[in-house]
């Protein structure tokens, strides 16, 4: 059996190393156009902030892949032959295969402003760009930064922490209105600026102004001119979905897939970002962009190309993640009513968030501390936890587990209930009547 | 640097749980290294995180540098008493 696993990130290799598990004897190949193979894309903004050099971003070590007799090829896929079951690379050309997994990802989306080619124009998307980026950065002194969402604030706290000054522009009125509320949107942005980074409300860019050939500055669609020498972008992404297209493969915003992540086309999987993957719950094609879920989805590939038939289970999606130096944690649905002008799906996004729930909201905040809770009539259905995380687990636990929370639910949707007391102490009952199952063992399968 | 990051976290050990074993959540987990990175004692915690398993490596001196310095709340210590008695 030979299997091709095209792109290097995490879907493809944990599918690599299920695969390796159940079958000792195929041959693995993963096909990657980027020339250092796997690294930690959500390391990226650890590495531009200067919290870790670029060495520590790369998990495995290419004897780590030897060892398992994965071969990593660096060569971009052009084309894909489902009649022939062969793909066609730029250098090698055709190479066959008895099961196929396309995990080729997303990109940040380019904005159609003029001004966009020019250099200095930055996007926090793959190593190679961000090594660009750095590169830039040394010797700028100011920085626009815009969208909405984690990977924005990651460009502009990261430009921050390089010493330039920064400029944040948002569409809308407050940060990241689609998954969080105004709170939550409000400590963000005084953290923000505490940190010296400079919000302008309602700002769009109407050009961006250059002088041979680099970015000297933005003008706003208010007629105000900000100079600066970098443009960060990160108003989306989009799954990278063209070479899934032309092979006939059935496409909608990613590449569309079954739970047991096989396209229309036989033989033929898909994982990680590109993938649009069938929900029974919700009984659409739902689009992820969460590294852990990436990491599911490629271990239930797997499992289907090595012939077991296992369904991908998603399970409450979750994001742990630090906005403004605050860590905040978004589980489950968390729904807001409004339209976000400033974001599509960005980095570390889920679109089960933005599902409305039929839940009423229980809240408490304090200082740069703050729980919100989606309570339905017998179940916890999301929470944004920002700040102290002692409650993060067990929330999500309890969320995940659909535990049932009738005996506190009055008391949780009381006028300032002391909603992370009622937590702490239903958990430590809940835990003792059931057996924990750790969200470890479900990744593991 | 590395020198005095061990001797700080020999330090720290007399203030931490001797007894406990840091436990990972990997579905927390994104890879980023930043825990191997800051283990005065070099192991790599990130590949225990991967597999989701508790740090068992004789080293470990419970400094809590790696539970301290994850972005996402990965790792956290736990008392158990198996640790105990299987050393």
């Amino acid at each position: 059996m030979q299997y091709v696993l095209v792109g290097s990130g995490v879907a493809a290799v944990a599918a690599a190393e299920t695969i390796r598990r159940l079958d000792a004897r195929g041959r693995i190949y993963i096909i990657g156009e980027e020339k250092d193979g796997y690294y930690s894309r959500p390391g990226l903004a650890y590495y531009l902030t200067g919290e870790i050099p670029e060495r520590m971003l790369f998990p495995m070590r290419p004897e780590d892949f030897r060892r398992m007799d994965i071969h990593l090829v660096h060569d971009r896929v052009e084309g894909i032959d489902p009649q022939a079951q062969r793909v066609r690379m730029t250098r090698r050309g055709w190479l066959p295969y008895d099961r196929l997994l396309l995990a080729v990802g997303a990109e940040a989306v380019r904005p159609d402003l003029p001004g966009v080619e020019l250099e200095g124009v930055v996007y926090l998307d793959n190593l190679d760009r961000t090594r660009a980026l750095l590169r830039l950065a040394r010797r700028a002194k100011e920085a626009v930064v815009i969208g909405g969402g984690i990977t924005a604030l990651e460009l502009a706290e990261g430009l921050r922490a390089r010493g330039l000054k920064v400029h944040y522009l948002l569409r809308g009125d407050r940060y990241w209105r689609r998954v969080l509320d105004e709170v939550e949107s409000r400590i963000v942005e005084q953290r923000l600026q505490h940190m010296g980074i400079r919000i302008h409300y309602r700002t769009e860019i109407e050009e961006i102004l250059g002088k041979k050939g680099r970015v000297v500055g933005v003008r706003t669609k208010d007629g105000r001119v900000l100079r600066c020498q970098m443009v960060g972008i990160a108003v989306g992404i989009a799954p990278r979905i063209a070479l899934a297209r032309e092979a006939g493969i059935a496409t909608d915003r990613g590449i569309l897939v079954n739970e047991y992540m096989e396209t229309s086309v036989p033989h033929i999987y898909a994982a990680g970002d590109v993938a649009q993957v069938f929900d029974p719950r919700v009984g659409r094609h739902v689009l992820d962009s969460l590294w852990p879920l990436a990491r599911r989805q490629g271990i239930a590939a797997g499992y289907n190309m090595a012939g077991k038939r296992v369904p991908y289970r998603r399970g409450t999606p979750l994001n742990v993640t630090r906005l403004a130096h605050i860590t905040t944690s978004i589980m489950g649905m968390v729904g807001q009513r409004e339209a976000d002008p400033d974001a599509g799906i960005v980095r570390g996004d889920s679109e089960v968030w933005r599902a409305l729930p039929d839940a009423i909201l229980a809240q408490k905040s304090e200082d740069i501390n703050s729980i919100r809770l989606m309570v339905g009539e017998r179940h916890l259905l999301g929470a944004v936890l920002m700040g102290d995380q002692t409650l993060s687990r067990a929330l999500y636990t309890l969320i995940d587990q659909r535990a049932d929370i009738r005996p506190i639910r009055e008391a949780l949707l009381k006028p300032q209930a002391p909603i992370a007391d009622i937590l702490a102490d239903f958990w430590e009952t809940w835990q003792r009547q059931h057996r924990p199952t750790s969200p470890a063992q479900e990744v593991s399968q | 640097m590395n020198m005095w990051r061990t001797f700080r976290a020999l330090f720290l050990q007399q203030k931490t749980r001797m007894e406990g074993v840091v436990v990972p959540d990997n579905i927390r987990c994104v890879q980023c290294g930043i825990c191997s990175y800051n283990c005065p004692i070099g192991i790599d915690v990130r590949r225990y995180a991967w597999w989701g398993k508790p740090i068992r490596d004789s080293h470990c001196v419970t400094c809590g540098e790696c539970v301290a310095r994850c972005p996402r709340g990965v790792l956290r210590f736990e008392v158990l008493e198996q640790t105990l008695s299987s050393g």
